[in-house]
């Protein structure tokens, strides 16, 4: 049974590795510099890029950070710092509950919200539905972060004559600061890897945008559209942007677990 | 978590509570507003079909008529398909991390198993287009049709994709969060249990498996969470399940999951009556992940608050 056991670790790794040998394999060839600065070529033409999607991608997730930082770290400190009761374990509960909400919810969520009222798909709705996306993780991730925090350096403060405030937002948010940022950074991951919820959302664009009120190009949209085109160009144009992913999410995670150790890890 | 330390309260402090307070229930309202806004955005599709919404299997865009049969089946099925393929391969990988394998190891593995969570669902599907579904195709249907074949669930043309390959792509997705939780209700058990065990003269597997039984309620939690991340995961499944709302009893033919549908036609969709249905079907897929996740969380609450009050 034990000998089970270590064939189920190893089945369970293999497709990881397999996923990041082929996804090396068929997306190195053509990242280059025209992958991050070129627009991409019209049907037929080889070359292009996708650098109109990654810059999509990224106004998306900064605008979306704005909901999602602010509320997360918010809550996590209202739900460690301010309130053990009852309330408190019904914040908690609700954020595990949004947290298993699945992203194309969210997007017709942001779809009614924001995409019929302004009557067209827009940035505005893509990084709306990305910042109610990244809410959870950061709660969760700043709660954890500050219960580390020992109950002393608290109590010295306010000791000390600091207001509990100051305290809360230079001693105790200081002191878990960075797991805090890591988290922020690994909510960022997840969020520029996230398509379902923008496709009805940001939905995507040809050219360049940077009109809030109007469509917007993303790297994930974009890797869809092309992995189920006919065309072996852009095949290969999706598989870079795939590569671009998955780099950006191996490095993230390796940041975080290098930051925060084994302090929160498996609560996420 | 903080114990209250009496002290005048100046009206800062009062100010930076009702702050955090404020972002706090903004969760909570996100939540309602969502359920609401699904609610009246369905209005039109509940109207005109009523509870033969869920039990009619006819979805024709043309003819306004439609039905969420084809697409309840097609989740239910891939999901728990996955979900049987993961729970095996998970609860090893977290005995494994738990309880044989060294620190030196642990984090590396456990890092890569995280790291399998962390990739977006996009890659998973593309791979699955490129990689799974051909393999499957050339190798695994062939292999499952020559040696099951008389089983309904192993007949028909292996198309490569479909509704087996989708779920293989779930369960691979799945498995990292099984086993975290796993491992985590696993060190929840105390370690006197284990060396009460092995005092008793039972062997390494025999003590594990004890362990292992005491924590089943919590280990039930953590596959209906899988379950449930495996109800509403669209992009990977849209790409290789075959998308055709139909009703097979082979695992072989295509089929269509809810979240998958509401991906490939909410954009395109024309007439309120088609955007309405499609509402609708994420109003279901929704009620169903909340009810699965709120019931896996409460078994892993209660499970942790247990065994820590012991």
């Amino acid at each position: 049974m034990l000998f089970l056991c270590v064939v189920a670790a190893i089945i369970s790794i293999l497709p990881l590795f397999y996923i990041f040998f082929y996804t090396t394999k068929s997306g190195i060839s053509s990242l280059n510099w025209d992958f991050f600065t070129q627009m991409p070529k019209p049907v037929g033409e080889s070359g292009g890029g996708m650098a109109n999607g990654i810059v999509g991608t990224l106004i998306l997730v900064s605008l979306g950070s704005f909901i999602g930082i602010p509320v997360g770290v918010m809550a996590g400190i209202y739900v460690t710092e301010y309130s053990g009761g009852l309330f408190s374990n019904l914040v908690k509960f609700v954020t595990d509950v949004l947290s298993g909400v699945p992203s194309i919810i969210i997007g017709i969520f942001a779809y009614g919200v924001i995409v019929i009222p302004m009557q067209g798909f827009s940035t505005l709705a893509g990084s709306f539905a990305l910042g109610v996306l990244m809410v959870p993780t950061i709660t969760r991730i700043t709660e954890e972060m500050l219960k580390l925090v020992p109950q002393s350096l608290r109590e010295a403060s306010l000791a000390l004559g600091v207001s509990r405030w100051k305290t809360t937002l230079q001693i105790v948010l200081r002191t878990a600061s960075g797991g805090i940022i890591t988290g922020i950074l690994l909510a960022i991951a997840r969020a520029a890897g996230e398509t379902a919820p923008l496709l009805f959302t940001a939905f995507g664009n040809r050219f360049w945008s940077t009109d809030l009120n109007q469509p917007i190009a993303s790297l994930p949209v974009q890797i869809f559209n092309y992995a189920i085109s006919p065309f072996d160009d852009w095949h290969k144009q999706a598989w870079a942007g795939a590569l671009v992913l998955i780099t950006l999410v191996f490095i993230v995670n390796l940041i975080v677990r290098i930051v925060t150790r084994d302090k929160f890890a498996n609560k996420v | 978590m903080a114990p209250e330390i009496k002290s005048k309260k100046k009206w800062s402090d009062i100010f930076f509570e009702k702050l955090t307070l404020i972002f706090a229930c903004s969760i909570i309202l996100i939540v309602a507003w969502i359920i609401i806004e699904m609610f009246q955005d369905s209005i039109d599709a509940r109207e005109a079909f009523g509870w033969k919404f869920i039990f009619s299997n006819e979805w024709d865009p043309v003819k306004e008529k439609f039905g969420a049969l084809p697409f309840i089946f097609g989740t239910v099925v891939s999901s728990i398909l996955a979900l049987l393929i993961s729970l095996p391969i998970s609860i090893g990988v977290a005995v494994f991390l738990n309880e044989i394998v060294n620190r030196a190891f642990r984090t590396p593995l456990s890092f890569l198993i995280e790291i399998l969570a962390a990739i977006p669902s996009i890659i998973y599907g593309f791979w699955g287009i490129f990689v799974l579904a051909p393999f499957m195709r050339g190798t695994v249907q062939p292999l499952l049709q020559s040696t099951l074949g008389f089983l309904p669930f192993f007949k028909g043309t292996p198309y490569g994709t479909g509704l087996l390959t989708a779920a293989i792509i779930l369960a691979i997705m799945i498995t990292p969060i099984i086993t975290a939780i796993t491992r985590d209700v696993l060190k929840a058990i105390p370690t006197a249990q284990r060396e009460a065990a092995y005092a008793l003269g039972a062997t390494k597997w025999e003590a594990i498996k004890m362990a292992l039984l005491n924590a089943r309620s919590g280990i039930l939690g953590a596959s209906v969470l899988g379950l449930g991340r495996a109800i509403g995961e669209t992009m990977a499944v849209t790409m290789v399940i075959g998308n055709r709302a139909e009703i097979s009893s082979s695992l072989f033919e295509p089929a269509y999951t809810m979240a998958s549908v509401i991906a490939n036609e909410f954009a395109e969709a024309s007439g309120n009556l088609h955007v309405s249905a499609l509402i609708e079907v994420g109003l279901i897929l929704f009620a169903v992940t909340f009810i699965i996740n709120s019931f896996a969380r409460l078994l892993i609450y209660s499970f942790t608050r247990k065994t820590e009050g012991k």
